[in-house]
């Protein structure tokens, strides 16, 4: 057990990973020298080499392409796409090359990639450098979709991606990569296992990356309102614990659903629907949804803030639900 | 140049040439009677480029096609069979009909695969190369596309990055004169393709794509030069395309006169007239009969076999496993 920083954390996993496979290999964007815009690759080009952390040209497409047919062919590719609002650059090679062969192809393929890629407001980047875009991701059959929302999740869940035999997207959040806290040594976290991070009885708080802490955040001020809430972390986007949710919709009979994304068509609106088709019997509310409003996201802070979830927002979504 | 293919080697690209024609033929006649299912993109009058790219390559060499791949797939080592029946949607076809005949593979083979999206294929071929790279094998990996592919951004990232890093890759650029049913001179800054490869620091070297023999020589020339750690290199294959884009295309685009002109300087007839002093006119002949007979037994099996049943795909679900 160490105290690292997510972006370490993140670190030690691939550096074990390439350690323990040498075909596992980086590629990316400013990834190489510089060690990465976030410093998640830092000495992994000192280490293993230029052959397999490789800085790349600002070629978001082919890269993506590329990626997905070098995994087809005995590598495990691991690609850092720099901001995910880059991601709608990188979509013929996931929408329709990654996520359709293993299917089409009856099995005569596996595609063991993994695409790193950070999103999330809050740091004043502006419209173009702040989406979340899980929604976009997680709608595509054939694609994993995780989110970490603690250093020790961040190692165990890339470990979890690197090995993964499909594609695997890995959502990182910018304003995570400095959050410090223990990470076990020999940590892995299995794709599609969410995880309770508050128990409650009252109402139950689905989140992912850092909306996870904001719901602990809002959970905390609701046991001062007398509301018992309970926060779990999806974890994974794509496939989604249902059982995990369910047990907690079971035991609570209320819903919050809180995700970075816009509302239309969103995550969140997702998971709510799930829920219902689920679990309709076990709730006594409608499900709530925090999300962002549907707008770009603006840079002044005053602005950007105001559209964020907060704590705040959570819980007066929970309250809302709850009375 | 080398001294290569043998005549033996040329014989049999002819005789996958006479398959790819008869089952080009044949899909034509089945389109007119209603038998086929969805667009189908004939490559008769192209067969030397997919079948002179393929012969020249080995079993561990990656190979990417377009969405008119026919000659690839045979080239590559397919059997009419699997290929015929996955061009009907049958159970017994290479991908139990869920692929269709844009998005046909063999991994066996290094078949992977055919690509229905316009210049999909290039970057895909690319980053096979890459992984040889990485691995450290002498493998070569050789995309197949279009003039019109070679318009989109992805071609040009592609061929940046493998000249960049000197991939072993072999990019084939089939030049038939049209994308969909806009000619070149319509689509493109310039007329010559081989411009492109001083942009990317890789030869070029411009064939008569309806020779199988010339763009077997290039191609083994640039897998070559690729294997060596030289890096990648563009051949553009001149050819034509004498049909129209797909089985729904209505035509009228095309030159007549040009289409007449082209189908004499046929890739079939072209072999045939070499060979012909070795192997003698009559056991060319037989050949072509003998492809004719196994393309008509490859769909008469393919329309007795059966369609696939429908399952939804378990590892596509969005749940976690206990929940299925």
């Amino acid at each position: 057990m160490a105290m690292m920083r997510y972006a370490e954390a993140l670190n030690a996993a691939l550096r074990e990973e390439m350690q323990a496979d040498p075909t596992v290999f980086l590629f990316g964007e400013d990834i190489g020298r510089y060690g990465g815009v976030f410093k998640v690759t830092k000495g992994l080009r000192e280490e293993f080499g230029d052959l397999r952390v490789r800085d790349t040209p600002i070629s978001e497409q082919a890269l993506t392409a590329m990626a997905v047919t070098a995994a087809m062919t005995g590598t495990r590719p691991v690609l850092e796409i720099m901001y995910a609002d880059f991601v709608p650059l990188t979509l013929d090679a996931l929408v329709n090359q990654a996520s359709i062969y293993e299917y089409i192809w009856n099995g005569q393929v596996t595609m063991p990639f993994v695409m790193r890629t950070q999103g999330g407001g809050g740091s004043g980047a502006g419209a173009q450098h702040s989406k979340s875009l899980d929604a976009m991701l997680a709608h595509i059959p054939g694609l994993k979709v995780v989110a970490p929302a603690t250093p020790a999740d961040a190692k165990g869940l890339l470990k979890a991606a690197i090995r993964d035999p499909g594609p695997v997207i890995v959502l990182e959040h910018k304003l995570l990569y400095n959050m410090r806290d223990e990470v076990p040594d020999d940590v892995v976290v299995p794709i599609g296992k969410a995880v309770v991070r508050r128990e409650g009885t009252d109402v139950s708080l689905f989140a992912t990356s850092k909306m996870v802490h904001e719901a602990l955040a809002a959970a905390e001020r609701l046991a001062g309102d007398g509301v018992s809430a309970e926060v779990v972390d999806l974890r994974s986007l794509r496939p989604l614990d249902l059982e995990a949710v369910v047990a907690s919709v079971a035991k609570t009979h209320h819903a919050v659903v809180v995700n970075e994304g816009w509302r239309f068509c969103g995550y969140a609106a997702e998971l709510s629907a799930t829920i219902m088709d689920h679990a309709f019997d076990e709730l006594d509310a409608p499900v709530a949804r925090v999300t962002l409003p549907d707008m770009p996201i603006p840079y002044a802070e005053t602005l950007e803030s105001a559209m964020l979830p907060s704590a705040e927002t959570i819980r007066r979504a929970a309250l809302d639900t709850v009375r | 140049m080398r001294n290569a293919p043998s005549p033996e080697d040329h014989l049999e690209m002819y005789r996958r040439m006479c398959l790819v024609r008869e089952l080009e033929e044949e899909l034509g006649r089945l389109h007119k009677k209603g038998r086929t299912r969805g667009p189908i993109h004939r490559c008769d009058g192209q067969e030397a480029v997919g079948v002179g790219v393929t012969a020249a390559l080995g079993l561990a060499d990656k190979v990417t096609t377009t969405h008119r791949g026919h000659a690839v797939y045979i080239g590559k080592g397919m059997e009419p069979g699997p290929v015929v029946a996955e061009i009907l949607g049958r159970a017994t076809g290479a991908c139990g009909g869920r692929a269709g005949h844009m998005l046909i593979a063999d991994a066996s083979l290094g078949m992977i695969g055919g690509n229905a999206i316009v210049g999909a294929g290039i970057p895909a071929a690319t980053g096979m190369a890459l992984s040889a790279q990485v691995r450290g094998t002498n493998e070569v990996a050789v995309t197949v596309f279009g003039d019109g592919a070679s318009q989109t951004g992805i071609c040009h990232e592609a061929m940046n990055m493998a000249g960049l890093w000197k991939l072993p890759v072999v990019f084939v650029l089939e030049h038939n004169h049209y994308g969909l049913t806009v000619p070149t001179e319509v689509q493109s800054a310039v007329d010559d393709f081989a411009l492109r490869a001083p942009g990317y620091g890789m030869p070029v070297e411009t064939v008569d794509g309806n020779d199988a023999v010339a763009v077997y020589r290039a191609t083994a020339d640039m897998a070559d030069r690729a294997r060596r750690g030289e890096g990648p290199g563009l051949i553009v294959a001149n050819t034509y395309r004498v049909e129209g884009f797909s089985t729904s295309d209505m035509g009228g685009y095309q030159d007549p006169e040009v289409i007449a002109k082209w189908r004499e300087h046929d890739p079939i007839r072209i072999a045939f007239d070499a060979l012909e002093p070795t192997f003698g006119a009559e056991r060319l002949t037989e050949m072509r009969e003998a492809a004719a007979r196994e393309i008509a037994e490859a769909f008469e099996a393919a329309f007795e076999a059966p369609f696939p049943t429908f399952a939804v795909d378990a590892a596509s679900a969005p749940y976690t496993a206990a929940q299925n």
